[in-house]
């Protein structure tokens, strides 16, 4: 008998989606920027940039003349497992070129990509003076915008500058106004995450009239130390100090800032750029969701060159395909409204692990997960520890699962234990109303004690 | 799980009559598609090297840990874009190529002595994602007003057709057999690669808008010179031609087969109707030999017999390969050459003779011949060029071996009007390059067409693939000024 093959159809691609993006008047491409770092250091490296596809840059920050001096030995980084860099942390300090080589540069950028968005991030001394004549050097370039750099942690900080600024809410209100006076291009005001609250310095720059933040700069860290000369891990001669920690590791705290600031009142309608812990398409995409206009990137660009971008800009395009988003407008913030405040969540939403045992290859992460540290709701066939023999594939105990998710985030294996909603039959109740109502009207939605 | 198991568990014999793929186990894809947590783990592991050396390695250039590190990002469309992009037979090159001798053969981690990156199987990974879709992520170009006509539709053929229909021209392909695909549909071995994935391939291909006419054979149903009159170009992916023949008697007898006839019958029929016989006897041993040797055992044969001029050393077969056919429990007879085929009507044995080598050469040993009984007897020592089609039909110019000749960078012919590619022009290779040959001719014939003209930006992608090197601004403190290249 000859085989018979029907061939196969196809359907087009959706249509064509347009990334261009607009963050506090500030236009790109596309939302995706170079961070104010070392890949934005000079001229030539900000148009191979472009070049790969990166929308937009925030030039490596600009001071005053005579340019800093840095130390050499730098970086360091945290490995976790297999992936290099998961963290990354440096002690550099602003640029260590003149002054009027980054203006010329800047200048020269702008008038070849005259699409791509370019920002020229400053720090000089909190005086009025000092401000006013960065500002206008900086805008005689022809940039797009400005970023006032108030996070850097370590060197600039000592000066009284970078987040010495930024740590305290009235400096930052004072020296966003001195730009304010003056500037004619968008100001972005970078906020750093070294504080209690993200919202206090938000809110003074929104006072002080500043266009939009971008968030977060780096984060205080000692990376370790080495175990054989017991110095610091990264030393200069012997020595280490804390330096800013950035890369996939703080993109959580990022994200935590992002919406604090998307979801205050105060701040809800300044324009953001999201930066901290971008890797790939779907970092970015959670920093858009959360209501990011542009996000900004450095470490992983550190790590694998310019390139990346042409797989950021597929991803984010085939993504928008798929969800039928034509621009970024369609999504920007969507998902910045369900975060809340823990006393907003529904005490009554019941939630259980259940495991697929045709996928389960029996690893017993999550038994030992659950019983261990969880809520000893797992458990295995009763004669596998003593013949070693026969399935070992663990169940949940439905009733007595508080539905943690743990067991779910400890298995390898995709989708093989999935959290699966319960109807309670209660009507919605938040610890708001609860306490509220007295402490009364909660209905059990798991096992709490057991005897 | 060895060949003998694997037959006391299915019983190849039997007469029942619904057998299905499963009855046939060994004839199933041999290498098994990846989870989709083995293909995040996998593709972590990629280091995404710059300049990598698998990207250089790929005759079609595709851009590997680009492709790799979008599936770790599960965009896994964008991935399967980037493969078909550099690579229209992406999809079975992603089953069929000699990784071990192209990408995962010059990975990174092989200097460490570790596993290198499994780059088919994660290429296939994106593509079958593709196809489940049924997504076309290409678009015909507008029209240019120009019409090119392939002969051949081949992996050649249609790679060129599908980079052409890109760029806006006509295309028509002229095909000798009723299906599409060439070779990848007719002569990949079942257990590497089944039709079906062929046929989807040629599918994803044709969708652009291809005109195919099947069943034509240039040199009968249709001339040369009015191709020259109907087309601005005319693209050659024909092949290579019938097997060699053995010149010993009884060649003509019931049970001899071509290599290429016994595969194409085995690819063709359901596995149930193709009787496995007692022995065959295969004479070859290049990767082709293979391909007979492995699919006769797995089709139920009990007896397989490779018989081969030289020694081990000299055979041509790839070393996984050979070591394919060694798991299979071939019986290997190195050094023998066969001088008769007996029978009356049908094939009852072969006549072998054994060889000694003296300085490269073979010699035959005085009085050592023996016979083997057996019922099939496969001839795989190698194909012939079409040079009778080509040198009489054509009018183009082949060297010694019946190679088209052409021009390195757009594969012109000695015809300005004719280009060619893939087997036909460097004498037998492998999908992936004739694949990389129909890329480049159909920019060899835009360029020839519309000179000093080049392709728009949209094409600057798959065009870059071509040499797989694109130009990047150099650092400003560096000494040169010129514009550096990478590869892709
Ligand atoms: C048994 C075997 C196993 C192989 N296994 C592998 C493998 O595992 N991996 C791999 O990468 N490569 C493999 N190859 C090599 C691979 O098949 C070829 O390199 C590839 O198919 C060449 O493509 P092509 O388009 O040049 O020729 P073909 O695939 O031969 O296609 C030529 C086409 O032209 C048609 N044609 C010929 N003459 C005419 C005419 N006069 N008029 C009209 N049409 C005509 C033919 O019908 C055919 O469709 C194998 C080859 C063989 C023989
Ligand atoms: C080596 C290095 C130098 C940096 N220099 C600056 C700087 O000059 N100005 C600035 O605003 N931020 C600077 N940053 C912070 C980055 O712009 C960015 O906010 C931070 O690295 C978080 O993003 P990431 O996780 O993508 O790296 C620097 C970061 C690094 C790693
Ligand atoms: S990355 Fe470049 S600058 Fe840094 S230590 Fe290495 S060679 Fe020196």
């Amino acid at each position: 008998m000859r085989k018979h093959l029907k061939p196969r159809t196809f359907k087009k691609l959706k249509g064509k989606v347009d990334l261009s993006s607009n963050t506090a008047g500030i236009k790109s491409p596309n939302p995706f920027w170079l961070a104010s770092a070392p890949p934005a250091n000079s001229g030539e490296q900000v148009m191979r940039a472009f070049d790969h596809g990166w929308g937009g840059a925030v030039w490596k920050t600009l001071g005053e003349d005579p340019a800093v001096v840095n130390v050499t030995s730098r970086y360091g980084a945290i490995d976790i497992g297999g992936m290099k860099m998961a963290g990354f942390n440096n002690v550099e300090l602003i640029t260590d070129r003149p002054l009027d080589v980054n203006l010329k540069e800047i200048a020269e950028v702008k008038k070849k990509y005259p699409k791509h968005a370019v920002i020229v991030s400053l720090m000089v001394p909190c005086e009025r003076k000092n401000w006013h004549d960065i500002v206008k050097k900086a805008e005689d370039t022809g940039c797009d915008g400005l970023e006032l750099n108030f996070g850097c942690p370590h060197g600039m900080s000592e000066r009284g500058m970078g987040a010495a600024v930024g740590q305290v809410p009235e400096y930052i209100q004072k020296v966003v106004e001195y730009v304010k006076e003056v500037a004619k291009t968008p100001v972005l005001t970078k906020l750093t995450p070294n504080i209690a609250d993200v919202r206090f310095p938000a809110r003074a720059a929104m006072a002080g009239k500043t266009d939009g933040v971008s968030l977060i700069n780096t984060i205080n860290s000692v990376m370790g130390i080495d175990l054989d000369t017991l110095k610091p891990k990264f030393a200069i001669g012997g020595k280490g100090a804390h330096g800013g920690y950035c890369g996939p590791a703080v993109k959580p705290i990022a994200l935590n800032m992002v919406s604090q600031i998307a979801n205050d009142p105060e701040t809800k309608n300044l324009p953001i750029s999201g930066i901290g812990g971008v890797s790939d398409w779907r970092d970015a995409t959670e920093f858009l969701l959360l209501g990011s206009s542009s996000v900004q990137v450095c470490t992983a660009v550190m790590h694998y060159g310019f390139r990346i971008v042409e797989d950021m800009i597929s991803g984010l395009e085939n993504w928008m395909r798929e969800h039928e988003f034509e621009t970024l407008d369609d999504f920007i913030g969507k998902s910045a409204g369900d975060i809340v405040e823990w006393k907003h969540l529904n005490l009554h939403h019941k939630t259980v692990a259940k495991i697929d045992s045709s996928t389960c290859i029996e690893c017993d992460l999550c038994f030992i997960a659950c019983n261990d540290t969880a809520h000893q709701c797992i458990v295995r066939p009763s004669d596998y520890g003593k013949t070693g023999k026969g399935w070992k594939i663990p169940t949940v105990i439905e009733e007595d699962c508080v539905g943690c998710n743990l067991c779910s985030l400890v298995c390898p294996v995709e989708e093989c234990i999935t959290m699966e909603d319960v109807e309670t039959g209660h009507a919605p109740l938040t610890w708001e109303q609860y306490t509220a109502a007295g402490m009364t009207g909660y209905k059990e939605v798991y096992k709490r004690f057991h005897d | 799980m060895s060949l003998q198991a694997c037959f006391s568990r299915t019983p190849f014999m039997s007469d029942k009559n619904n057998k299905t793929i499963d009855d046939f186990p060994l004839l199933k894809e041999m290498t098994p598609p990846m989870r989709r947590e083995e293909a995040r783990v996998e593709a972590d592991r990629c280091l995404n090297c710059y300049d990598s050396p698998c990207t250089i390695a790929c005759p079609t250039h595709i851009n590997i840990p680009k492709f790799i590190k979008q599936i770790g990002s599960k965009d896994n469309l964008g991935s399967a874009i980037t493969i078909f992009d550099a690579n229209a037979m992406g999809h079975s090159c992603a089953r069929v190529c000699p990784v071990e001798a192209l990408c995962e053969g010059s990975c990174v981690y092989l200097g460490w002595h570790e596993k290198p990156i499994e780059i088919g199987r994660l290429q296939r990974f994106a593509t079958d994602a593709l196809m489940e879709k049924g997504i076309q992520p290409f678009e015909a170009g507008e029209p240019n007003g120009k019409t090119v006509g392939i002969v051949g539709g081949g992996p050649a053929g249609l790679s060129a057709a599908a980079y052409l229909r890109r760029l806006g021209f006509a295309v028509t392909v002229f095909e000798k057999k009723p299906m599409p695909g060439g070779l990848n549909t007719y002569g990949m071995a079942e257990y590497k690669m089944d039709q079906r994935v062929a046929l989807d391939e040629v599918a994803l291909v044709l969708d652009l808008g291809v005109d195919i006419r099947y069943e034509t054979v240039l040199g009968d149903d249709l001339k040369f010179e009015d191709l020259e009159k109907k087309f601005d170009a005319i693209f050659l992916g024909v092949g290579l031609g019938a097997t060699a023949p053995l010149a010993i008697p009884g060649e003509g007898l019931k049970g001899v087969y071509e290599a290429l006839h016994f595969i194409e019958y085995i690819k063709n029929h359901e596995f149930d109707a193709i009787p496995a016989g007692e022995t065959t006897v295969c004479i070859g041993a290049g990767n082709t030999a293979i391909d007979v040797v492995t699919q006769a055992k797995r089709i139920g044969t009990p007896k397989v017999v490779m018989s081969y001029r030289r020694g081990r050393a000299d055979m041509s077969a790839y070393d996984y390969e050979y070591e394919l056919a060694a798991g299979d429990e071939i019986t290997f007879e190195w050094q023998t050459m066969p001088i008769a085929i007996l029978g009356d009507d049908k094939v009852t044995g072969i006549r072998l003779q054994r060889t000694e080598l003296k300085d490269g050469k073979v010699l035959p040993i005085e009085g050592s011949e023996f016979e083997i009984p057996c019922d099939r007897i496969v001839k795989a020592i190698g194909q012939t060029k079409q040079v009778d089609l080509l040198s009489k039909t054509a009018g183009i110019t082949l060297d010694k071996k019946g190679r088209i000749v052409v021009d390195a960078t757009t594969l012109q012919t000695s015809n300005p009007m004719v280009f060619a590619g893939g087997d036909a022009v460097n004498g037998g290779a492998e999908i992936v390059n004739a694949a990389a040959h129909g890329k480049r001719a159909a920019l060899g014939i835009f360029n020839t067409l519309f000179p000093g003209n080049p392709p728009g930006p949209e094409h600057s992608d798959w065009i870059q693939t071509i040499e797989g090197v694109r130009t990047v601004r150099p650092p400003n403190h560096h000494h040169a000024k010129t514009l550096e290249t990478a590869n892709v």
